[in-house]
């Protein structure tokens, strides 16, 4: 079991990530968090305050992911401000415009660089930091997208997809350090970036149980986990069929 | 996305887009149709939290705390923020709610919108008497901070304001202190209506805390016979028993309501013979304040037809004989109520220009969705009601005419010049065009 008690949340002011970051609070756990938006970084850190026990810290700071040279900084300052590490989850991203990907190879780059490479870059980093003191976990936020690539949105599952392989990777190196790496994969989330969609089915989940599933995965140090656990079983008839017959689906 | 319904489940009308808000200071876009209407918890009754020609602003994301004074008990939150989970937070710190009503899943923003009340409304006021600043969001961009010491007249056009004169976005509020969450809860049957009113009075000199359960069934000599509970918060003590929470939720529609004659009669017998405590007993707070909460979706037992709530408040001068009167005439159609509650409002004027609470007695009724039938029954009972110049509660309606709001509301007019231009709900525009 991984004690999540000091963790850091990278792109917290997402829906998922914020409602892990209130669950993660009320366990007790203190909490650096790294948002882009300075004022809903502002009001989520407002809120995480009030939650907090007087025993408990809560800070962080406003940051564009996309420029990675000051990951580095960033890390540090949020290990100084914690005192020490035991839990990370990565969650920023957003969701690309698929048709604008298609047209325009400079949209195409900024998404595979905001979902994809900073991200890289983040659990590059922090690898290098968690492996010398031989305990943790970071989590990482890709998505059943990145298990095969489809017409309707190959871009953001290509990154995703990248994501995911080199966790995979990276969670094989780190075995042996004892520090754990969790891909998370959710399904469909009810959450803003999936405004425009129609949410009646019921494979729609709400972001605090998504969020319930993370911290769970997260203490467990599982590897890679689908959420709500369904999508494992979807997504491996998805990535089984066969090639011919996809091609032809309009998924 | 399937439609938003009120929470009796009646009227089952579509709005023509809906849209969440995820930050207090996002403004609704452009795009969505007008007018617009705040959609919080869907706790009210009827039409006050729909919109037919319009779009819901889904505010339950508003769920942040802004600021939290443990020392002074004061909170400031978004308006989406529930009244449990305000509960949950402070309650620990020795702070309650200074007013509460019988559900805790109400939003801080719905409570102020309808100037709810609960059983301490003799001694405390409604819930907008301990507001001690909201901030509200006007479609032509302006924001108001208003209170009860600035920006007054935009204060009282607010709470009680239905969600009408713009989009509530957080609200800061004074809490009462207690020492443990604990109540102290004394139970004492009645035998008939003449009874409730001096057993009442006695009770209300003595407990902040007080509300009747009757038996709108029983006639005759047993007439408005029922149990009256009285509160307090429990003293400081160390020896509290244990408190379990445990949740029951009804899991589907069923496809007739489960309230009928029958099992009316035999609920209200049973509930009348209840063992009482005369001596008091101590209670955890939630099933004293929110008996109802702990059943998930306690709506649904009437079916997918819905129901009917009926909440009038009648003037301390005609209450005895109105009261006696709305009583008879449930009797006599046979439409019982689950659970009758019957109430005396305390002086303290209201603060809102369309607050519900006022001097006088309250009866709160609900009654399956029977159609004509049970239209029927509401109407006579509305002329009792028009009578003795009471009012019915707009959070808790689906169809009072539009004379008797006007009636009961004589401020209504007045009240429209705050309302903006651009909101608008299905129930405002049922009693007033």
């Amino acid at each position: 079991m991984n004690a999540l008690k000091r963790v850091i949340i990278f792109g917290a002011t997402s829906t998922i990530a914020e409602q892990t970051a209130r669950q993660l609070i009320a366990q007790g756990a203190s909490l650096y968090c790294i948002g882009r938006n300075p004022h809903k970084l502002e009001a989520m850190l407002a809120d995480l305050k009030v939650r907090a026990g007087s025993n408990q810290r809560v800070d962080g700071t406003a940051a564009d992911l996309t420029d990675s040279s000051r990951h580095e900084a960033l890390i540090a300052a949020a290990e100084a401000f914690l005192g020490g590490v035991d839990g990370v989850l990565i969650a920023h991203g957003t969701l690309p415009d698929q048709q604008a990907c298609q047209q325009e190879v400079a949209t195409m780059r900024r998404e595979i660089e905001t979902n994809a490479l900073s991200v890289l870059s983040l659990l590059t980093l922090l690898a290098n930091r968690l492996e010398p003191q031989g305990r943790g976990v970071i989590a990482v936020i890709s998505s059943v997208a990145g298990d095969r690539g489809r017409q309707s949105n190959y871009l953001y599952g290509a990154a995703k997809g990248m994501v995911s392989l080199f966790a995979q990777g990276l969670r094989n190196r780190l075995a042996k350090s004892n520090v754990d790496v969790v891909t998370i994969k959710p399904g469909f989330v009810d959450t803003p970036m999936t405004a425009e969609f129609d949410k009646s089915g019921l494979l729609w989940t709400k972001p605090e149980q998504i969020a319930a599933g993370i911290i769970k995965a997260m203490q467990k140090g599982k590897g890679e986990v689908y959420l709500p656990w369904f999508w494992w079983g979807i997504m491996l008839i998805i990535k089984h069929i066969p090639e011919a017959i996809f091609k032809r689906l309009s998924l | 996305m399937s439609a938003p319904l009120s929470w009796n489940r009646l009227p089952r009308v579509e709005p023509r887009a809906i849209h969440r808000l995820s930050h207090r200071w996002e403004a609704p876009p452009d795009r969505l149709p007008r007018p617009l209407l705040a959609y919080g918890n869907g706790r009210s009754y009827g039409d006050v939290c729909l919109s037919e020609r319009g779009s819901l602003l889904l505010t339950r994301s508003l769920d942040r705390f802004i600021a939290f004074d443990p020392v002074q008990g004061i909170i400031r939150c978004e308006a989406g923020v529930t009244l449990g989970e305000i509960l949950a937070l402070v309650v620990p710190h020795g702070w309650f709610l200074a007013s509460t009503p019988g559900t805790r899943l109400a939003t801080v923003g719905g409570a102020i919108a309808n100037d709810v009340h609960g059983k301490n409304h003799h001694e405390v006021g409604s819930f907008g008497h301990h507001v001690r600043a909201l901030e509200l969001w006007r479609s032509d961009g302006r924001v108001i901070e208003c209170g009860p010491d600035q920006n007054q007249e935009w204060f009282r056009a607010t709470v009680g304001g239905l969600g009408l004169t713009g989009l509530m976005r957080w609200a800061e509020i004074q809490l009462m202190p207690i020492q443990n969450p604990w109540m102290w809860v004394q139970s004492q049957r009645f035998a008939n209506l003449e009874a409730f009113w001096l057993l009442n009075r006695e009770a209300e000199a003595h407990w902040p805390y007080t509300v009747a359960w009757i038996d709108c069934l029983a006639r005759g000599r047993a007439r408005g016979r029922g149990i009256l509970l009285s509160g307090q918060h429990a003293a400081a003590q160390t020896d509290l028993p244990a408190f379990k929470t445990g949740g029951k939720r009804v899991p589907f529609d069923p496809p007739f309501s489960l309230v009928n004659r029958l099992s009316l009669r035999g609920f209200n017998a049973l509930y009348y013979r209840q063992p009482i405590k005369p001596q008091g007993a101590l209670t955890h707070y939630l099933p004293y304040f929110y008996p109802l909460d702990a059943i998930q979706d306690w709506n649904r037992i009437y079916g997918r037809k819905g129901f009917y709530q009926y909440q009038c408040v009648i003037p301390p001068e005609p209450a005895e004989l109105a009261i006696a009167a709305l009583l008879d005439t449930i009797a006599s159609h046979g439409e019982g109520s689950f659970l009758a509650v019957l109430k005396t409002f305390g002086n303290k004027p209201s603060l809102g220009m369309l607050s519900f609470a006022r001097p006088g007695t309250t009866l709160a009724l609900d009654f399956p969705n029977r159609g004509d039938k049970t239209l029927r029954l509401l109407a006579a009972l509305d002329s009792i009601v028009k009578e003795a110049g009471g009012a019915l509660y707009p959070g808790k309606d689906a169809r009072m005419p539009a004379s008797l709001f006007r009636s009961g509301y004589p401020q209504w007019q007045a009240f429209s010049e705050y309302i903006d231009p651009n909101f608008s709900s299905r129930f405002w525009q049922r009693v007033t065009q």
